[in-house]
């Protein structure tokens, strides 16, 4: 295959409810600067019933051109009419790239358009590098539950399609650039192709009462804390990490928090993305329900403390002082 | 453990080991604290066969050979003797019907327990424990039926039971030779439930007194022949022995496991106890020990499963893992330290469990007593 | 209903260790599994099974010793289980694997729904059932919690980021299945054992009918890995020890932040 044929960098960007998902603009940013590291263009590719509407909102985001399908089949995401048609816009325009954020919807029609066009498809990435000399993405993503991190290339083929997680890329610059060409493409999927039909949606609950089980974040408290007063900073940290509170057993005791938030052998095993062990000594009762988790970070004033030996980041101080200084710095840093 | 496992061995002790950890082992502080009995538990249990391990394959239970049922009991007792012993009970009172019962008596029995259920054993009585002889339940003789009566005590399951394996002797002066063992079903009128005792361990099973008031069973239901009922017991009371004496060396590997874990991690003066020799020696003479019983207990398992006569091998075997059992999880406690006598570390729990090793279907006394008597015939 | 389960055998992720030293993942002694989501693609096709009928097939690409994966599908309820074992798939990515699946189901016969696991937890893409789905033109529905069937239409509830979408769905169609509510049920000890005795056939690529050899392996694959790295996050710990306590909750942030942990 002659891969120069194909040029320029594409953004699908998803809609929900008439505006770009968080991920797409955070796409459109990190695209924007491989697109000028690779003399391209930047490309924002809009499919949906709104589609019109929703490019008013895209073409300040420092894209080059705006492809629009639009059409009443585009309402509901179907992975028959999304495939199809993005093989017509890419059979048509030949793209470098393809990214997609890592949605659900962005994980079941990326992978589906790959096998349709032929060529490679890499998931759930984290990180991006544009390769001057093979003219490749270079892909990063992790794998074996995080343990590993893999550099994938789409080298044989083109467009070089994948998804990106969330959170991973800064927004777009809200830049809107001279002449940007918008482009409204007529494509329409026959009713009869589109063999799954979208029937309802419902949002979940409020997520106010997350399981420690599934919780992506915990923050764990246990003896260090002296009172129920005390616990609300580190309820503001969990809050803002979007996670919850889990307590060793003496907390449990004091009747403070249900066993249902206890970590350990008498309680619950939790092996979250993130744990956060605050004044707790990492007696065995506690560790055996939480070594697994992705990072552990144990906040200490004790430096002997066994919790120290499992943890990822051993912050020695006392976590009264530490958890305030670093909620602020957190809101700073990530402009909270 | 040192011992040869075909693929079938290893994929159920993986799967005992597998539900326990995932079932059971949760809740297992809870059940122990509050002394309850996990019937939705059990229930599970039921559906992955653990409670007809060896009833045979025609009367719908699995037909596991001894040696096999032995490492999957040690591995559920691994987690909790209590739900163990409970889980799989059923193994000693359906030994007296496929031992002595008629076909049609096997068929009726496994039919009732294999789709979920408990037998229970009921021989002790206040004043003949131990002493199986002095059993003071009366059978009497009634056209057709036999009406059974008087008090049973620490009956496993009792509270539970679909079916009771019950002795009772039908002439007090004949000592052991005036035992009858029949089969009892929970609907008979006149059982009575009594008192559950609040044990020291083995708290996720369940133990109670009973008592048969004119309760009536048609002749039919009676095991073997009138008389024979301390052979039946006595038989059944073998192979038991030999799965209690796998049971304590769960309990013993289960400590061991522990303090191999905890000693590695617990650093008082900054290096971790397991870099002590004399904790060091304590592992190694933990594992001594239980490899020691294992080996033994599994040599009698073997000659049951020959049809080799094995009375006296089974006492050793009870005696010797029970004893070990006792040592093992009290030396748990010691490098737990403080910790282990503590409620919020395991050890402590496994040393009460190991306790009623010693004393249970037969105390290690009258086991000795075996034990002397077939080396001195 | 002739149903299939694509299932892949991958390495306990929970018990890979790092080596402090090399900084390289240690495999050796790291138990393989049936991985985890496929188990749960499995007890929803046997759950689909008893509803309405018909056989479960499974069906895994992998090492001779995959077998056992298999076995185990076998122990909870699937009724047959076939292996595509050959040096030649050796470095196949997703799309080459699809197309190995796919074809080796066609040949097995015309099946009317493809379970899948959302995603494994070796190499984590999710893209295998949609690819089979493509390869076959069956239709696709990723992400199932939950699927019935009317006798008609499948009608089955996608879990997604924020909230559960009901889509009705055409056969034949391939399902991608998260854990919600097909936790796997356990073997019985009987079933565990009758697994064990149970022929598992096996095919290698020359016996994949109308398979193309330049279609799988690393000549029939569309991506290459070109190199993989342990993650800096979870290598030993980092003391962060400042002046003042304040000082050291800002440089943890700092931290987690530049390390995209937060």
């Amino acid at each position: 295959m002659d891969k120069s044929l194909y040029k320029n960098i594409w953004v699908y960007v998803e809609l929900t409810e008439g505006k770009a998902d968080k991920v797409s603009l955070e796409l459109l940013g990190e695209a924007r600067k491989i697109a000028d590291a690779s003399g391209e263009k930047l490309v924002a590719v809009l499919i949906s019933d709104a589609a019109e509407k929703a490019a008013e909102e895209i073409s300040c985001a420092n894209v080059d051109d705006i492809i629009i399908v639009s059409g009443e089949e585009y309402k509901h995401y179907s992975t028959d009419a999304y495939t199809f048609a993005f093989t017509q816009l890419c059979k048509k325009y030949k793209p470098s790239v393809l990214f997609m954020g890592a949605t659900d919807n962005g994980k079941d029609m990326a992978p589906r358009l790959s096998a349709r066009l032929d060529t490679g498809s890499i998931a759930d990435t984290t990180e991006l590098y544009y390769n001057p000399e093979t003219k490749d993405i270079e892909w990063t993503k992790p794998a074996f539950g995080g343990n590993l991190m893999a550099t994938i290339v789409c080298d044989k083929s083109r467009p070089q399609i994948g998804t990106i997680r969330q959170g991973v890329f800064k927004a777009a610059l809200p830049v809107k650039k001279e002449n940007i060409n918008i482009i409204k493409e007529n494509i329409n999927t026959p009713a009869e192709m589109i063999r799954t039909i979208f029937k309802n949606y419902t949002a979940n609950e409020s997520t106010a009462d997350i399981k420690i089980e599934d919780a992506e974040v915990i923050v764990a408290i246990g003896r260090g804390v002296k009172n129920q007063e005390q616990i609300a900073i580190f309820k503001e940290l969990a809050d803002m990490l979007g996670g919850t509170i889990a307590v060793t057993r003496p907390i449990v005791d004091c009747g403070w928090y249900s066993v249902k938030c206890q970590v350990g052998q008498s309680g619950k095993i939790v092996s979250p993305r993130l744990y956060i062990a605050c004044g707790i000594s990492g007696a065995v009762q506690h560790t055996a329900g939480m070594t697994s988790s992705d990072v552990i970070i144990a906040i200490n004033s004790d430096k002997t403390a066994p919790i120290f030996g499992f943890a990822d980041y051993a912050v020695v101080g006392d976590m009264f002082e530490v958890v305030p200084a670093l909620i602020e710095e957190i809101k700073s840093l990530k402009g909270i | 453990m040192a011992m040869i496992m075909n693929q079938d061995q290893k994929d159920l002790v993986a799967l005992a080991k597998e539900f326990m950890e995932k079932e059971v082992k949760p809740h297992i502080y809870e059940l122990d604290e509050k002394g309850e009995f996990p019937l939705e538990l059990y229930k599970k249990g039921f559906q992955l066969g653990f409670h007809c391990m060896d009833m045979e394959e025609k009367y719908g239970g699995v037909g596991l050979d001894y040696n096999t049922i032995a490492f999957v009991v040690e591995e559920l007792a691994k987690v909790d003797a209590g739900f163990a012993i409970s889980l799989t009970l059923n193994g000693l009172p359906f030994a007296c019907v496929s031992q002595f019962g008629t076909e049609e008596q096997k068929k009726y029995v496994s039919e009732k327990i294999v789709p979920g259920g408990f037998i229970t054993f009921a021989l002790t009585e206040a004043d003949a424990g131990s002493n199986a002889g002095a059993v003071r339940c009366t059978c009497t003789r009634d056209g057709d039926d036999y009406i059974i009566n008087g008090p049973k005590t620490f009956i496993t399951n009792g509270e539970y039971g679909d079916i009771h394996i019950v002795f009772a002797t039908i002439n007090p002066e004949a000592g052991v030779r005036g035992i009858c063992a029949f089969i009892v079903e929970k609907d008979r009128k006149g059982i009575q439930i009594g008192k559950k005792e609040n044990k020291m361990g083995l708290r996720l099973s369940n133990t109670c007194d009973m008592f048969f008031d004119n309760v009536r069973v048609p002749a039919s239901n009676l095991l073997g022949k009138e008389g024979m009922g301390f052979k039946i017991a006595m038989s059944a009371l073998d192979i038991g022995r030999v799965f209690n004496a796998a049971m304590a060396i769960g309990i013993a590997q289960g400590a061991l496991d522990d303090c191999i874990e905890y000693s590695k991690q617990r650093k008082p003066f900054g290096a971790p106890i397991a870099t002590h020799q004399a904790v060091q020696f304590m592992l190694a003479d933990m594992a001594i020990q239980i490899e020691a019983a294992r080996a033994l207990t599994h040599n009698t398992a073997y000659l049951a499963q020959a049809g080799e006569k094995y009375t006296k091998e089974a006492a050793i075997s009870k005696t010797f893992a029970s004893d070990m059992a006792m040592h093992v999880t009290t030396d748990a406690v010691q490098v737990f330290g403080g910790y282990g006598y503590s409620k919020e570390y395991p050890v402590e729990k496994r040393m009460r469990d190991a306790k009623i090793f010693q004393i249970f279907e037969g105390t290690n006394q009258i086991q000795r007593m075996i034990i002397s008597g077939a080396l001195l015939r | 209903m002739e149903i299939l389960v694509c299932v892949k055998q991958v390495p306990d992720t929970e018990e890979i260790k790092v080596d402090p030293v090399t900084g390289s993942l240690i495999r050796e002694g790291v138990p393989s599994i049936l991985n985890p989501l496929d188990a749960c693609a499995l007890e929803a096709a046997v759950r689909f099974k008893e509803a309405h009928g018909g056989a479960v097939t499974v069906i895994s690409m992998g090492p001779p010793q995959a077998e056992q994966a298999l076995r185990q599908c076998i122990s909870v309820g699937a009724d047959d289980a076939v292996l595509i074992t050959d040096r030649a798939f050796k470095d196949s990515d997703t799309l080459a694997t699809s197309y190995a699946l796919s074809l080796t189901s066609k040949q097995l016969g015309c099946f009317d729904v493809i379970f899948c696991g959302k995603h494994t937890i070796d190499g984590e893409t999710g893209q295998v059932g949609p690819q089979i789905a493509e390869h076959l033109n069956y239709n696709q529905i990723t992400g199932v919690m939950d699927v019935k069937f009317d006798g008609e239409y499948l009608l089955a509830s996608r879990e997604m980021e924020e909230g559960k979408e009901t889509v009705q769905a055409a056969l034949p169609c391939v399902i991608t299945v998260t854990k919600t509510n097909y936790t796997p049920r356990y073997p019985s000890i009987k079933s565990k054992m009758a697994a064990n005795k149970k022929e598992i056939k096996i095919l290698s690529a020359s016996q994949i009918e109308g398979l193309e050899m330049d279609r799988i392996g690393m000549s029939g694959s569309r991506t290459t890995v070109v190199k993989s790295f342990v993650p800096a996050v979870g290598e030993a710990g980092m003391i962060i020890c400042e002046e003042t306590a304040e000082q050291s909750g800002k440089k943890l942030a700092a931290l987690l932040v530049d390390a995209k942990v937060i």
